[in-house]
């Protein structure tokens, strides 16, 4: 499959690099353009107006947005190297399902956390626990046979999304001053991570620990300051 | 070809969107409405996530989520097809499924919740809206997906009709044929589909469960 790929991202976006996965796991050679997202390229807006947002993936001119739809497409689009999805359509259903789960439960509950303090912090890392029991639980029921990795240690979509929402435990950890992997509690999460964070793949596309820590600090602080104004 | 079975709510626009694709691909299959104050152990037991319906079971594998549901029923049924048959224009229709997901919940806060909160619903309703309304693919279209209905529509049209009950419940007026002459267009083309017109719930009777729950939650609230 030959076309022209570049993929509109950010460096610290979790969705971006969910993509920037996607791709080096098929092997598809794409040019990267850095988004300011103070300063959002004219391309960028003419390619997503509607949410004006990273990532958008071009193919051959033609853009996509929504990391999850990205990587739909991409695996539907290169049918050669690994499977982003599963072949069978229970299983490609219970990725949907989870990576749904992923985001719009888990994620949002983590980024409740990061947003708040006091009470309000609470309240949301009870949540987060709430939400790992339910994935713990889960992958005891679904993937009870091991690893969800589809084509054995390589990355499929589900995959792509626990690392996305849980590579950066350690530096929630450090901002936050919240451990949410603990291995007792969830042991199959924290061991699934943990195998996650530690493959070159990620690790390259892992950017330095201190900058992402003074970042999300950042994001925090303006999240609280614009809260209590 | 193992049995079919569909957990659902006559109440729910999530579970209607299963009923509807079912339907348009004619798939037989057995409807178990539940009571969603005394589930029952099977629904459980096939959805401890979320504990939540549509819960389509097909022979023993339980699929949840609607539209998680609506792709698999794609996957295994392929007539009366509901996705584009080329990655890039399925990645259009999963693009507004997936902005239709996010934004829909706004619709239901708004008959849910009162002062603060209902104007924050409404503004992202009345967003979720205009959006659809000016960058929606149904341009000089009859639906969503063309001549025949789609995945999008199947998501949205849920949605639209619920809109009118919540109005109605809520006293707060979201789809003002001004404002969104497309989407009513669209709205009438949909209601004109016999198999749509003929699964809806009644009116009356979701006004008055929707009314009922209104009151349950803002007397509450008030409480608090």
């Amino acid at each position: 499959m030959a076309g022209r790929v570049v993929l509109h991202g950010m460096w610290a976006s979790p969705y971006s690099k969910r993509v920037e996965l996607a791709l080096k796991v098929k092997g598809i050679e794409y040019e990267y353009a850095e988004e300011d997202l103070k300063n959002k390229s004219e391309e960028l807006l003419r390619y997503n107006p509607v949410h004006k947002k990273v990532p958008v993936l071009v193919h051959d001119g033609k853009p996509i947005a929504e990391s999850l739809v990205i990587i739909e497409y991409i695996d539907e689009t290169w049918k050669e190297g690994p499977r982003l999805l599963p072949q069978d359509p229970y299983e490609r259903a219970k990725v949907r399902f989870w990576t749904g789960f992923l985001q719009q439960q888990l994620f949002e509950a983590i980024f409740a956390v990061i947003k708040t303090d006091g009470e309000a912090q609470e309240r949301a890392v009870k949540e987060v626990h709430e939400k790992l029991k339910v994935l713990e639980e889960g992958i005891k029921g679904s993937y009870s046979g091991g690893s969800p990795f589809i084509n054995g240690n390589s990355m499929g979509l589900l995959d792509i999304v626990v690392c996305s929402t849980l590579g950066a435990h350690k530096i929630h950890e450090e901002v936050l001053g919240v451990k949410f992997l603990d291995p007792e509690k969830y042991p199959r999460v924290t061991s699934w991570v943990t195998a996650l964070v530690e493959l070159p793949l990620v690790k390259e596309a892992t950017p330095p620990l201190e900058k992402v820590v003074g970042l999300l600090q950042f994001l925090r602080s303006s999240f609280l300051e614009s809260a209590a104004a | 070809m193992d049995g079919v079975k569909l957990h659902g709510t006559w109440a729910s626009p999530y579970s209607i969107r299963v009923k509807w694709a079912m339907k348009l691909k004619g798939i037989p299959f057995q409807y178990i409405e539940e009571d969603l104050f005394n589930k029952s152990a099977l629904l459980l037991q096939h959805n401890p996530a979320h504990k939540k319906i549509p819960v389509l079971v097909h022979g023993l594998r339980p699929v949840c989520e609607s539209m998680v549901i609506v792709e698999y029923l794609e996957e295994i049924w392929p007539q009366y097809p509901l996705l584009p048959i080329y990655p890039y224009e399925r990645s259009v229709a999963r693009f507004w499924v997936k902005l239709i997901e996010d934004k829909s919940p706004n619709v239901w806060m708004v008959y849910r919740t009162v002062g603060e909160e209902q104007e924050k619903a409404m503004r992202d309703s009345l967003e979720m809206l205009s959006i659809l309304e000016e960058h929606g693919p149904n341009k000089g279209k009859k639906f969503f997906g063309g001549d025949n209905i789609n995945i999008v529509d199947i998501a949205f049209g849920g949605v639209a009709h619920w809109m009118g009950v919540v109005e109605e419940v809520s006293g707060r007026e979201m789809f003002d044929a001004e404002k969104f002459p497309r989407l009513h267009a669209w709205m009438g083309n949909i209601k004109s589909l016999q198999l749509i017109a003929e699964n809806l719930p009644d009116q009356g009777k979701l006004c008055q469960y929707l009314a009922c729950q209104r009151e349950k939650l803002v007397s509450s609230s008030s409480q608090n």
